[in-house]
């Protein structure tokens, strides 16, 4: 990979830096925590061993040394791969059931179960519709998200994107990919758009 | 058997303040558990605190009392190394005393 | 009775908190409030009493459990955690460590904490002794020994571990604790690669947690980080768990324990 091969060099030099901090210099941190980061979990429930793994964007943006601006747009290209659009070619289901899938942050825990359907988890992070106060600030305020922004057919396809793999915009962005990662199905989306766009959901108001 | 509680008591400006921690799962009844089976109710119902051998709070418990009560209150007179006596009752006929000295 | 105007209070203190930016201000009011009452301090007496009977195969106490102080020595043992332990051959956190004590001197197997449940059995032996240990470092300043190799080996997995991101979410420890001011909903969350923040996490677990009336060892509340990760499940005492606690232990060095804490 030629992200990879970028990083290298800058990872080299980190830990030719710290070297000096550790008896065991020369000892390869990173392949030690990858190691661990097996070897310390078991698979519980619907909770995957598989899900140590890591992909090749989740590796490169857990470095120590952030990837260099050509590695991020190599991943943001690969990712842009990923996006489904709509079959039939319509962005938007219903607001209110959008509303559901912004506030429900359940799903893919190990105490969840197989086969039910996952919440969106956006007020864990966003600001959306104005009277719901307990909202996260990991993520920008979403408040009024159509009303400020517009719903040409430029900013659709983007919201669609973004949600449907945040990556592919900012490779390591820490959005989920809602889609890519099979969060949310392609009709949970809709209606995610629909409560981010429709001028009578609550978020533009 | 209950676990002991935990019993503070300091006199000040003739005043003693007696500060206790219980320990108690004060289920109200209403709770459901993972399988959705009721709970059954169990919480504390009556209290008693004695300073040597005299009453001096009486109190009724019920279920919004919250799980590991804590309970503060102060009276009048007291002298270092007197005997502060608590005791409670649950709904399931549990009981529970502790002692403490006035520091 | 105290108690309920206590409750009133609080009720008034969280419905004006709804309209505020954070609610850290009425979490601390709250704390104020019920500081003098932590109810975790009913999980220490449960553990003192733990410490001294024989219990297990051996019908051994822990009385002579060796943290890292001399045998038997409690004061001051938690702020000195995780430590490397030369008879183990390896770094312990403070659980961890019970686990050697309980399986050395009493005979019970690490498994019967290991593959329990949270709050029951062992598992619940081991919240109540964790509660009697640290109560013994509360106000003393933490001190890691970061001139042992094998702790430092552990500082730099741990520090890796803290940002490696798996999972169907791509999360991270980073994610919700890598930088300033955030928060999920209306918990703030606090920022781990800073002295700051790194005190006010590892200098107040373990705690009580008042919305569940649960005690939760250091163990569990990683445990529950990686649940809403999504990650697989880490194992009671594992070499990620340790090594996430020297990088939190080592980054809050010099701060003042607040332990046993008091959580919403």
């Amino acid at each position: 990979m030629k992200a990879v091969s970028i990083l290298r060099p800058a990872l080299a030099a980190l830990l030719a830096a710290t070297a000096g901090l550790s008896a065991a210099a020369g000892e390869d941190y990173d392949a030690q925590t990858r190691e661990m980061m097996q070897s310390s979990f078991k698979e519980n429930g619907i909770a995957s061993k598989y899900r140590q793994l890591q992909l090749d964007f989740q590796k490169a943006c857990s470095a120590l040394v952030p990837p260099s601006a050509a590695a991020m747009k190599q991943i943001e290209a690969e990712q842009m791969q990923t996006v489904r659009w709509p079959d039939d070619g319509k962005f938007f289901g219903d607001w209110k059931e959008g509303e559901k899938i912004a506030q429900s942050g359940r799903g893919l825990t190990w105490t969840d179960k197989a086969g039910e359907s996952n919440g969106g988890g956006c007020y864990n992070c966003h600001q959306l519709a104005p009277q719901e106060l307990s909202f996260g600030t990991i993520g920008p305020s979403l408040h009024r998200y159509g009303k400020l922004r517009g719903s040409d057919e430029g900013m659709v396809k983007y919201t669609w994107g973004k949600l449907w793999n945040a990556k592919a915009y900012n490779a390591c962005s820490q959005m989920p990919r809602m889609g890519d990662a099979h969060i949310l199905s392609e009709a949970q989306i809709k209606h995610v758009m629909a409560y981010l766009f429709d001028p009578a959901s609550p978020v533009n108001q | 058997m209950a676990n002991p509680m935990r019993i503070r008591a300091a006199v000040k400006d003739g005043f003693t303040e007696v500060r206790v921690l219980m320990s108690h799962v004060m289920e109200t009844g209403q709770r459901k558990d993972s399988s959705g089976a009721l709970v059954p109710a169990h919480f504390i119902t009556e209290l008693t605190a004695k300073h040597n051998d005299k009453v001096v709070l009486l109190a009724q418990f019920g279920p919004s009392v919250s799980t590991n009560p804590y309970l503060s209150f102060k009276f009048q007179g007291g002298a270092k190394g007197d005997k502060i006596v608590v005791s409670w009752v649950d709904n399931k006929g549990d009981s529970r005393s502790d002692e403490a000295l006035i520091a | 009775m105290r108690k309920t105007l206590g409750m009133a209070a609080l009720a008034a203190v969280l419905a004006g908190g709804a309209q505020a930016q954070s609610t850290a201000d009425e979490i601390a009011k709250y704390r104020e409030m019920i500081a003098d009452g932590n109810p975790a301090e009913l999980f220490e007496m449960e553990g003192e009493s733990l410490w001294k009977t024989p219990r297990g195969p051996k019908k051994a106490t822990l009385e002579q459990c060796d943290l890292g102080q001399g045998p038997g020595v409690v004061d001051g043992a938690f702020a000195r955690m995780p430590r490397y332990f030369a008879d183990t051959g390896r770094v312990q956190d403070l659980e961890s460590r019970l686990l050697t004590c309980m399986e050395t001197l009493q005979g019970i197997p690490a498994s019967a904490v290991v593959d329990g449940d949270w709050n029951k059995g062992e598992r619940k032996t081991m919240d109540a002794l964790a509660a009697y240990v640290v109560t013994h470092s509360r106000g003393q300043k933490i001190q890691l020994d970061l001139a042992n190799p094998q702790t430092r080996r552990m500082y730099e997995l741990g520090k890796r571990a803290f940002y490696y991101r798996s999972g169907p979410m791509d999360f991270s420890c980073s994610t919700c604790h890598g930088e300033d001011g955030k928060r999920i909903r209306l918990q703030d969350l606090p920022n781990l690669t800073h002295k700051e923040g790194a005190i006010a996490a590892w200098g107040s677990w373990p705690a009580y947690r008042v919305s569940n009336s649960q005690f939760w060892t250091m163990q569990h509340r990683l445990n529950d980080c990686f649940r809403q990760q999504r990650t697989a499940e880490p194992e009671f005492a594992s070499e990620v768990t340790v090594a996430l606690s020297v990088y939190m232990a080592a980054t809050a060095q010099g701060g003042v324990l607040q332990t046993p804490g008091l959580k919403r």
